[in-house]
Order: structure tokens, then C-alpha cells, then sequence
């Protein structure tokens, strides 16, 4: 059982950790991974983002198969790690101490 | 030597002499008996907003909202006639809250026909008039005409839903908001309908987070190292300035010239802003919204970044150049505490593309936001030492002025109206 479109089998190996549906858990799961673990990530998928992003455009917006909507997912997990590999070298937000900023309302998908 | 031109008197501030340009105290931020008086002063007398028309798409749509600083729940609703209706969220009958699921301190959201309280079961239509009444014969020469609803005075401005809970406001809405904000109206608030709405406990006072973002002075230290340090190296020696400040009434703007980020070198981007086409200061591949109000953009910069309005007494709209805005709200819950609401509106992503630029914006505006809220909790800490009682601030701060200013004089106005009411 595999949750990305075969075009991306390669990333495969990292849709269980990082298919999550909303910025919560995927704000958590950076929080709750090494920075090697993100580095993998980032240096996978970076080269291939656009041609998933282009794969994504595709298909309407608002009615994507499940495998199209993982691998938007995953894009949204990309970003979400770049700041730690990009900038801060460090999984948390550097000086933000224990303060919290919760999205409550994000669209879908 | 600026590279804006300033106001004939010399500075921005001076410009507006009634701010003075002595240091400042924030005895205002600090002071819990400051707070208990800010509570009947300003939030039991401004108007507030509380949302968006779109949140109640249709008949029986409604919403709750917490005003801890006024001692109160609201309802807001729409009515089979299409009005939006407010009401204190309290039911007649034993004082209950009426409207909330699991956790009564909770706001909710939802559709019904009906209110029907969770105690002893009365019922209140759309329109706040009580329509049942569990044992009514039980009770005594009760009239069922007399114990709708306690109504909120509410008004709708360009989509925007406000309430005043004074039993009568001194001034209608559209007074309230006065020229500098009705200068808005145009703006397409009600296409930018894909929200993304962050929250946060602040331990700091309300009128302090206010003030972080209406100074962008702190944007090239405290945020320095979101950037690749070509970007901030350049940013700190530049520093920051605006070219237009404006006070209206109680409220406020900052209107800034604006960054083409894309005709950056690319040293100075973060290469998932080239990956995305996103970032802090939006998509960059900006929709056509049309004309744009004439309130926009008062400088008429070209390129022009973005107009920040304060409205008093608690919430900004700030209009990005690129084709989308932000809503902050800051709802205070103690002297020292405070419940940050942070919105982003875009037009609805087409594809793909489109909602990863937005996914990028949002996220960037987290990581930034994160530092604010962050540095606050430690400037309050240390206001409360009181060991420095007062503080300078620059020209670029000049709005920081404004708000302690227009809130000591909300204050002072109540207290002398309660002592000639006392002197009666």
C-alpha cells in the first residue's frame, strides 16, 4: 500500500512521517525530529518539488485523488522543514521559548 | 538623513504635538488596576470587532465569542431575514451560559434553528425572543415577551462584524471608524474568502503585542536570522523607515514603501521562497484585485509593501501589496495576558501552485510570529521590575505613542465622568 503516485516512489520513504493532514501535526512532527532526519527529508524532495507541484496542478483543486492530496501533504511538510535546515539549524523556532502560535483554521486542501 | 521626507515640523511626531517626544511610561501595561479600569473604558465602550460576515453563510449560522476584558460571551447569528444579530450568551432564565459544547470557556461555532439552553431547556429563536419555557404554568405571571435575549449593539462594516456593549454607543460605527479607516471601503475583503487563523496565549499585556507590530524598527534585529545573512547583513545596516505615518481619531497607520523580493539577488532568498513562490511579504505571483481604494497606499510609493491600519481599540488590518491581508486580534484576559488572533485572507488558491505560495506565506508568518509573541513575555517581565520607569522612542514609534496615549485618555475620561456622577 503506498500513498504517493507512482511518479513518486522515491519519496515514498517518507510519506508515513510526513503526510499529515494538518499544520499541528506537521509542526509537531519537525519539533519531534532530528535535524538529520530533516535534512534527509529536505535534500530529497527539494529537487523534485517542482515537479510535484506540477503533478499537483493537474488535478482540480477542490477534488484531489488521495495519492495527489498526500503529495501536497508532503510539500507542506517541505516547507515546514526548511526553516529548520534553511535558517535556525535547530528544530524549534530559536528565542520562542515554551510560546505557542496554533493554526486553528487552515483551508482545504 | 532620512530617506523619506518628513513632515515641515522635523519628525513624524512632532507632526502630531499633542505626543510630545518625552520617554514613555508603561505603568499602563503593568498596572492591574489600570487593566480593571480599561475594562469599562474602552472594551465596554468601543466598537469591537469580532468577525467576518462569511463566517455565518446562512440562516441559524452563528458564533461565540469571548470578550474576558468586558466580563462577557457574545452570540453572533444570522436571522431568517439575513441580519446579523448579537446577544450576551446568557439565558434568562438562571443566568447559564447558553451556547457552548464540552467546555464552557470555549468559543464555538455552528448552525441552528434554535438556541435551547442545556439546563432547564428554554428556547430563543434566531432574533433573541424567548420561545419556550420547560413547566411555564409553573411560574409566576411570567410574559415570555419580556425575557428575550440581552441584545449587543452590532453593526456590519465592508464584511466586518462589530459589536458595542455600551447600552448606548456614543457614536454609530461608520463615526467611530472615521475617514482614515472608511478609506478602505472598495478593497475586495469579501473575495479573500482562503483563511488561515493562528492562535496564542500571550503573557504579556494587550497594548504590548500591539506595539510589536506597529513599529517595524525590531523587524531587521529581532527577525535577522530568518534570512540568509546577505539579506539581513544589508537589512540592519539599512534599518527601517517608513514613509508615511497618519493618526485619525483613536486610530492609526504605518504605510511602507515595499521589497520586490523576486529581483532580489538570490543570495539574499531562502531557496524554499524560489521553491514556492512565497513568502513573508506573500505570493509572488499577485492576483489582480482590481482598483484598489484610495485609502490604500497613501504615499503613493511605487513599489509600494503594505498599509498597516490600527483600529481602536484591538485589532489591525494590514494589506499586503501582493494581493492579501492579515487581521490581528488581541483580547485581553489579565493585565499581564492577553489571547492573540492572527488571520491571513487570499483569494481561493486555483491549483496547486497557488495554495503552496499561500502554505509557504502562512508558515513564514508563524516563524516570525513566534519571536514576537516570545520577546513580549520578557519585556513584560521586566516592565513589572519597574526597576526602568521610563522609555525613549524614536520617530519610527511613533504609533506606540499614540495607542498608551489614546488609552490613558479613554481612561481618564471615564474616571472624571465617574466622579461627577459620584459629586451628584
Amino acid at each position: 500500500m503506498t500513498l504517493l503516485p507512482s511518479e513518486f516512489a522515491d519519496l515514498e520513504q517518507f510519506a508515513q512521517t510526513w503526510c499529515l493532514a494538518t499544520e499541528h501535526e506537521r509542526y509537531a512532527q519537525r519539533l519531534a525530529s532530528t535535524m538529520q532526519d530533516m535534512e534527509r527529508f529536505y535534500e530529497a524532495i527539494t529537487p523534485r518539488a517542482e515537479d510535484a507541484i506540477a503533478y499537483c496542478d493537474k488535478f482540480p483543486l477542490d477534488d484531489l485523488p488521495d495519492e495527489v492530496q498526500n503529495l501536497m501533504y508532503l510539500l507542506y511538510s517541505m516547507i515546514i522543514v526548511s526553516f529548520p535546515v534553511e535558517v535556525w539549524s535547530q528544530p524549534a523556532v530559536p528565542d520562542a521559548s515554551r510560546t505557542t502560535l496554533n493554526c486553528v483554521i487552515e483551508p482545504v486542501p | 538623513m532620512p530617506r523619506w521626507p518628513k513632515p515641515a515640523e522635523g519628525s513624524w511626531t512632532q507632526h502630531y504635538s499633542e505626543l510630545g517626544t518625552a520617554p514613555m511610561s508603561y505603568e499602563d501595561s503593568i498596572s492591574p488596576e489600570f487593566f480593571e479600569l480599561e475594562r469599562d473604558a474602552i472594551f465596554k465602550r468601543a466598537w469591537l470587532n469580532v468577525g467576518r460576515v462569511e463566517q455565518l453563510p446562512r440562516t441559524g449560522s452563528y458564533f461565540t465569542k469571548e470578550i474576558h476584558a468586558a466580563h462577557t460571551s457574545v452570540i453572533v447569528v444570522r436571522d431568517k431575514e439575513g441580519n446579523v444579530n448579537a446577544f450576551h450568551n446568557i439565558c434568562r432564565h438562571r443566568g447559564n451560559k447558553l451556547v457552548w459544547n464540552e467546555i464552557p470557556r470555549e468559543e464555538v461555532s455552528g448552525t441552528c434553528r434554535q438556541f435551547t439552553c442545556k439546563y432547564h431547556g428554554w428556547r430563543y429563536g434566531l432574533d433573541g425572543a424567548l420561545s419556550f419555557v420547560q413547566q411555564e404554568e409553573e411560574f409566576f405571571d411570567l410574559d415570555k415577551d419580556q425575557f428575550g435575549l440581552a441584545r449587543v449593539h452590532c453593526e456590519v462594516w465592508a464584511g466586518f462584524i462589530f459589536i458595542n456593549l455600551a447600552p448606548q454607543p456614543r457614536q454609530t460605527l461608520r463615526e467611530f471608524l472615521g475617514p482614515m479607516i472608511t478609506g478602505l471601503e472598495g478593497y475586495p475583503f469579501d473575495q479573500l474568502t482562503e483563511r488561515f487563523s493562528y492562535r496564542s496565549e500571550v503573557g504579556a499585556n494587550w497594548k504590548l503585542y500591539m506595539d510589536a507590530f506597529q513599529e517595524f524598527y525590531h523587524a531587521p534585529v529581532l527577525h535577522g536570522k530568518q534570512t540568509p545573512d546577505n539579506y539581513s547583513i544589508a537589512a540592519q545596516q539599512a534599518g527601517f523607515e517608513a514613509p508615511h505615518y497618519r493618526l485619525d481619531g483613536p486610530h492609526r497607520l504605518v504605510s511602507t514603501s515595499g521589497v520586490v523580493t523576486w529581483e532580489l539577488d538570490p543570495t539574499m532568498r531562502k531557496p524554499m521562497e524560489d521553491i514556492t513562490r512565497g513568502g513573508l511579504f506573500g505570493p509572488w505571483d499577485t492576483p489582480d484585485l482590481g482598483e484598489m481604494p484610495t485609502g490604500l497606499n497613501p504615499a503613493r510609493c511605487n513599489p509600494w509593501g503594505l498599509d498597516s491600519f490600527q483600529l481602536w481599540p484591538n485589532w489591525t488590518i494590514l494589506v499586503w501589496s501582493s494581493g492579501w491581508y492579515l487581521t490581528y486580534h488581541y483580547w485581553p484576559t489579565s493585565h499581564n495576558t492577553h489571547i492573540f488572533e492572527g488571520n491571513l485572507y487570499f483569494p481561493p488558491a486555483r491549483t496547486a501552485r497557488d495554495r503552496v505560495a499561500h502554505e509557504m506565506t502562512a508558515v513564514t508568518f508563524k516563524e516570525y510570529g513566534l519571536q514576537d509573541a516570545s520577546t513580549l513575555e520578557a519585556t513584560q517581565i521586566m516592565l513589572e521590575s519597574r526597576a526602568v520607569t521610563t522609555f525613549p522612542l524614536n520617530d519610527q514609534e511613533i504609533l506606540l505613542r499614540h495607542l498608551h496615549k489614546v488609552a490613558g485618555d479613554w481612561v481618564d475620561e471615564y474616571r472624571r465622568e465617574r466622579e461627577e456622577v459620584a459629586q451628584r
